[in-house]
């Protein structure tokens, strides 16, 4: 690993004038990726600002409707969490299977999100459960802010402070997973909303996004039969080892499926 | 930098740089080399140790990030000259063949108690050390140490 600096604000108005005034400033939440890409020197940041000492960032709440979760809580934190898996199961169960349990004691809900992973669970439920990012700057809706691959709406020195899930009616979340890491090879996360079915995808393509003609299926139909004759577009898979471009699209129906039929 | 933490219930004080790994600092200042570095990539679990309790990768946490907290390591967990009894199942069952991967599975294996119980079942363990990987075994004594650990720890 290079040489930085390394700082750890108490606030995130601290947090937030460093990362401005550092050179080439990295956040960094739970470190899980970012230490990491940092070993191997596939990053070397001139100051790495750690945002672990900010209380202001932790916690989970349940107001009504909406579930926030601050961008520092760990994963097993939210699997942990029994207003999570009262409000909304699906997203408790989601953070319950990201990476190991040692990875999910640090990795965090925030830190997942801005670093938008094209495997990572977390964007999926972001997107189909219309969350809410708030920064402290302004709000980002769920949908708005993947933007590519590891790419988000973010601007350099913004800073997330938590995510706001509306509670669907039902919600789950199946992933076909790389059975090493755990991250998605193709995850779809289904939501029955007062607003109607909302369906997102991730693992299959270069970023987590919404899936609108699943959408479409499931508003007519809200059942596993209504899509059965979905077909994801071969040509914008990803293809590796693990799985080619025509798999993926394979799974992507299979698990959207199963998400269905477990939202019954 | 100067840190100040707590490892194995006494008081615990370096100066690293910005970039020492919480394991480097462990194994290299505190001369604690129970705790392994297996891969070096965040994957095989060799280096988990309890960081307020949980268990985290300690070759995946900057030494920094650790300041003020209270960390357990293998070093940690026997009382003198008897062994915990997590330990005490892993010699009974055979649950080590080279033992590079012993020290993070015990670790785990405390972890899982912590969440799971005393008495737990295979599934259960198979499934929580998905973060621990074992190049000799096979896993299935080390699942058999876990349960026995577990359940003697309840005495």
């Amino acid at each position: 690993m290079y040489s930085f600096s390394y700082h750890r604000p108490a606030s995130v108005a601290e947090a937030a004038n460093l990362i401005a005034n550092a050179a080439d400033g990295k956040l960094v939440a739970g470190g899980q990726t970012l230490l990491p890409t940092m070993k191997h020197r596939l990053a070397s940041p001139s100051d790495v600002i750690d945002l672990g000492a900010i209380a202001e960032l932790g916690g989970i709440v349940v107001n009504g409707n909406i579930v926030t979760i601050g961008a520092m809580t760990p994963h097993a934190e939210v699997a942990a969490s029994g207003e999570v898996q009262e409000a909304i199961p699906a997203l408790a169960a989601l953070a319950g299977n990201i990476g190991d349990p040692a990875v999910r004691n640090r990795g965090t809900i925030g830190g997942s999100i801005a670093n938008n992973d094209p495997a990572a669970d977390y964007p999926a439920a972001v997107i189909a459960l219309g969350a809410t990012v708030r920064t402290n700057r302004r709000e980002i809706a769920g949908g708005d802010f993947f933007t590519g691959m590891f790419e988000t709406a973010l601007e350099e020195d913004e800073i997330i402070v938590a995510v706001d899930f509306p509670r669907p009616e039902a919600a789950a979340y199946m992933k076909f997973e790389n059975p090493a890491s755990r991250y998605a090879i193709v995850g779809v996360f289904i939501a029955r909303t007062a607003g109607g079915a909302r369906a997102a995808v991730t693992g299959a393509t270069d970023c987590a996004h919404r899936a609108y003609r699943m959408e479409e299926a499931l508003a007519k139909d809200f059942s596993p039969a209504a899509l059965a004759d979905f077909q994801a577009p071969v040509d914008r898979m990803n293809a590796d080892i693990h799985a080619s471009a025509e798999y993926r699209a394979h799974l992507v129906r299979v698990m959207a499926q199963r998400a269905v039929a477990a939202c019954a | 930098m100067k840190i100040d933490l707590t490892v194995n219930g006494q008081t615990a004080s370096g100066e690293v740089e910005a970039r020492t790994l919480l394991v480097d600092f462990l194994r290299e200042q505190l001369r604690l080399t129970g705790t392994h570095v297996g891969c070096d990539t965040s994957q095989c679990g060799a280096c988990v140790v309890m960081v307020d309790g949980k268990s985290v990768k300690s070759c995946t946490m900057l030494a920094a990030m650790a300041d003020g907290c209270d960390v357990t390591t293998i070093e940690g967990l026997a009382n003198g000259a008897e062994l915990h009894p997590m330990q005490q199942a892993f010699m009974d069952n055979h649950g080590l063949q080279c033992g590079f991967c012993t020290p993070g599975m015990v670790m785990s294996g405390l972890d899982i108690v912590n969440r799971h119980g005393k008495e737990l079942d295979a599934a259960t363990v198979r499934r929580e050390l998905n973060g621990n990987i074992c190049r000799c075994t096979g896993y299935q004594n080390i699942v058999k140490s876990i349960r026995e650990g577990a359940r003697a720890m309840g005495d």
